[in-house]
């Protein structure tokens, strides 16, 4: 009986741990928020990067933190509109898995009685959990998942902070009208594309805003993102010859496209990497001198030593040893975004939360990131999401536009390697 | 000059191709066995030179040696630990055999080394040299050549050397190979260790030139398959031939019709070639 006791004992220590957080913030009322993220498996490290972002995102929520400025919340301990009613955060884990992440969030809304839910990293996770959310009427903010078909179903309870492919593409025309302004020649562009659902859909958005902003596309070149060759891809782009390419890429296949690009001797005037691969962080490592200048997007900047987005960084590193990471801090305005809305509804109904929520309005300096805003359509998309643009400066990215966040000077062409 | 240019990449590529592959041929024709874990081989390669850069410095040559040394071991011990044993078994027991080979190695490397890509770091094999406009990288130089000099060596040790016919005649008539003297498991051993060493070096050398992680070793295998069977069961080089007509055809159809329509061209003309002449290329009927 004696191993049975000591189950007892794991259990009960399980237990104990899983409400370990509930216990701290019990007090009086709280407002319980189910998050669901893949806390295992192969995106882990990007769940648990959020997972500790969210965390960070509740203490300040939760308790008085004066110095954080205009940041929604910071100021006062708990929500001053449900007499500093505390946040209460659950977390689950649906390792990747769409179907898991449609049980767990039925699961969390009738078992542990969530009032709101966030989550779920992969596009196809929150495809799934959001219409569970739909059917039982409970507010889902998405945090930062790309996929556009996530939002624009009609569902009324789904919310989503995060820019998407179209916000990114926007921000890529801006950046080259900005260009043209200053005299580069953009005449033309390519997008080389990896062929899943991410890469298909981020090159069908800046396909079509090009086409919008009139900037020919000289080339389109969809690829598979298991390729162990790309040169035949390169001598494309180089009888082409655009002024700038945009590589929509993940690991491996980026790193092998600047390394190829670099012994092939083809260098445009620019690249641009739509994050993921180029945000790897094997991918500076690998090929630093390859892609010295080439550009990529974040919407989070760590800012000046002293500024708000510097001391949440700091308290982040506190907790994790590490930055805060694009995806993370775009999950972490997402939970700020959800916070002050069920703050100015006053109530956990969830109901109220919803339409606190349609009425969201913060500008740009009660933000971490680098939106314009964030403001939900009818379809629960933030229309003012934007992103900054940086750049591959020695062995690090330095914010590079809009000129008045930059931090370092654009560079325009790109140095590229040696080659 | 452009074509040119695709032609010599896609040839670079097929030398690589051709080497790991006929890793998988002489064991297919020594033993009428069929190796799916061929392409986790060939990962391993790739895992061992990095260990070998990053915990030993070594240089090329180095890391080259260190993974050809360290596979042909793991091939002698898997033969001698696992291929022996379901040699005797039904048909069944052998294919799965290697197919759960296969999936125990790849899940050790995720488990080790995590899903995270890697990279060699710079080594002294970089640049690139321009031969009359062509440009040929030295990494995918270095690699494509000594991968078909390899190719050559294992064919003319083969044919031409004493070792050659004792594994041979294991091949043809085990009984008759032991009343002449040849000890059949210590030559199916040294077969084993000969294909694995093969992937090793060709992991190593692909190495040189790519970026990977444990999964990486399903693409290699499946194309090590498609050379085999292309060139001929058995054939090495039928398997040199084949690796580099497939990597030109890559290369051809990744340049005129797109990327992604590359292994629709290479596996269109495979299936096409398998219905004219099953034998493959360079096959025995």
């Amino acid at each position: 009986m004696k191993g049975f006791r000591v189950l007892k004992a794991v259990a009960a220590a399980a237990t104990a741990f899983t409400f370990y957080a509930a216990a701290q913030t019990n007090a009086a009322e709280s407002v319980k928020i189910g998050i669901i993220w893949p806390l295992t498996g192969n995106a882990a490290a990007a769940g648990q990067a959020s997972k500790a972002a969210a965390e960070v995102a509740a203490d300040i929520v939760n308790n008085a933190h004066p110095e954080l400025g205009d940041l929604p919340l910071a100021k006062t301990a708990g929500l001053p509109n449900m007499g500093g009613a505390k946040l209460e955060l659950i977390f689950v884990d649906h390792q990747g898995n769409p179907s898991l992440a449609q049980q767990l969030a039925t699961r969390l809304i009738t078992q542990d009685k969530v009032h709101v839910l966030m989550g779920a990293y992969q596009s196809s996770c929150s495809f799934t959990a959001t219409a569970v959310a739909e059917r039982y009427g409970i507010p889902f903010m998405v945090g930062e998942s790309a996929a556009g078909n996530i939002t624009g179903r009609g569902f009324k309870w789904v919310f989503r902070g995060t820019p998407i492919a179209s916000d990114y593409a926007r921000t890529y025309m801006r950046f080259f009208a900005d260009m043209k302004k200053q005299g580069k020649k953009i005449d033309s562009i390519a997008i080389v594309n990896e062929n899943t659902d991410y890469g298909t859909s981020v090159a069908d958005a800046i396909v079509e805003e090009a086409k919008k902003a009139n900037v020919p596309v000289a080339l389109r070149i969809p690829y598979s993102a298991s390729s162990t060759d790309v040169s035949a891809q390169i001598l494309q782009l180089k009888e082409k010859n655009p002024d700038v390419v945009i590589f929509i890429s993940y690991t491996a296949d980026s790193i092998l496209y600047m390394k190829s690009m670099n012994n092939l001797q083809y260098k445009p005037p620019m690249v641009i990497g739509d994050d993921t691969g180029f945000s790897d962080p094997s991918f500076i490592p690998a090929v630093a001198d390859a892609a010295q200048g080439a550009m990529n997007r974040s919407a989070w900047a760590i800012g000046k030593p002293g500024s708000t987005t510097y001391k949440i960084n700091e308290m982040y590193k506190a907790k994790t040893g590490r930055d805060l990471d694009d995806t993370s801090a775009r999950n972490m305005q997402s939970f700020f975004a959800l916070a002050d809305a069920i703050n100015r509804a006053g109530s956990t109904d969830p109901e109220k939360i919803r339409e606190a929520l349609t009425k969201t309005d913060l500008k740009p300096e009660q933000l971490m990131m680098g939106y314009q805003g964030v403001k939900f359509d009818e379809t629960g998309q933030n229309i003012l999401a934007a992103t900054y643009l940086i750049q591959l400066h020695d062995k690090s990215y330095e914010l590079v536009w809009p000129d008045n966040a930059a931090t370092a000077k654009l560079q325009w062409p790109m140095t590229g390697g040696k080659n | 000059m452009l074509l040119l240019q695709v032609i010599v990449g896609g040839l670079l590529l097929g030398a690589i191709y051709a080497l790991f592959s006929s890793g998988l041929t002489l064991i297919w024709g020594m033993m009428n066995f069929i190796n799916f874990a061929h392409g986790e081989f060939v990962m391993l390669g790739m895992y061992v030179s990095l260990l070998v850069v990053m915990y030993l410095g070594g240089g090329p040559a180095a890391f080259g040696f260190g993974a050809a040394f360290a596979l042909f071991v793991l091939g002698v011990v898997v033969y001698l630990s696992l291929i022996r044993y379901v040699l005797r078994g039904p048909m069944l027991a052998q294919i799965l055999s290697t197919f759960g080979l296969a999936l125990l190695l790849r899940y050790t490397a995720f488990w080790i080394f995590s899903a995270n890509f890697v990279s060699l770091p710079q080594t002294s094999l970089s640049g690139t040299i321009n031969v009359g406009g062509i440009l040929m990288p030295i990494p995918q130089l270095v690699a494509g050549v000594i991968a078909i000099l390899l190719t050559i060596g294992l064919h003319l040790m083969l044919t031409c050397t004493t070792i050659g016919s004792q594994l041979l005649a294991v091949s043809e008539d085990r009984g008759a190979a032991m009343l002449m003297g040849i000890k059949p498991d210590r030559m199916q051993a040294l077969a084993w260790g000969l294909s694995a060493g093969a992937a090793g070096i060709a992991g190593a050398l692909m190495a040189i030139a790519y970026p990977w992680s444990p999964s990486v070793g399903e693409t290699f295998g499946l194309t090590a398959f498609v050379v085999v069977a292309l060139g001929g069961f058995g054939s090495v080089p039928g398997a040199l031939f084949a690796g580099l007509i497939v990597g030109l055809i890559q290369a051809l159809s990744a340049f005129w019709f797109g990327p992604i329509y590359k292994d629709i061209v290479v596996y269109a003309l495979f299936v096409a070639l398998l219905w004219l002449r099953p034998q493959g290329l360079m096959g025995k009927a």
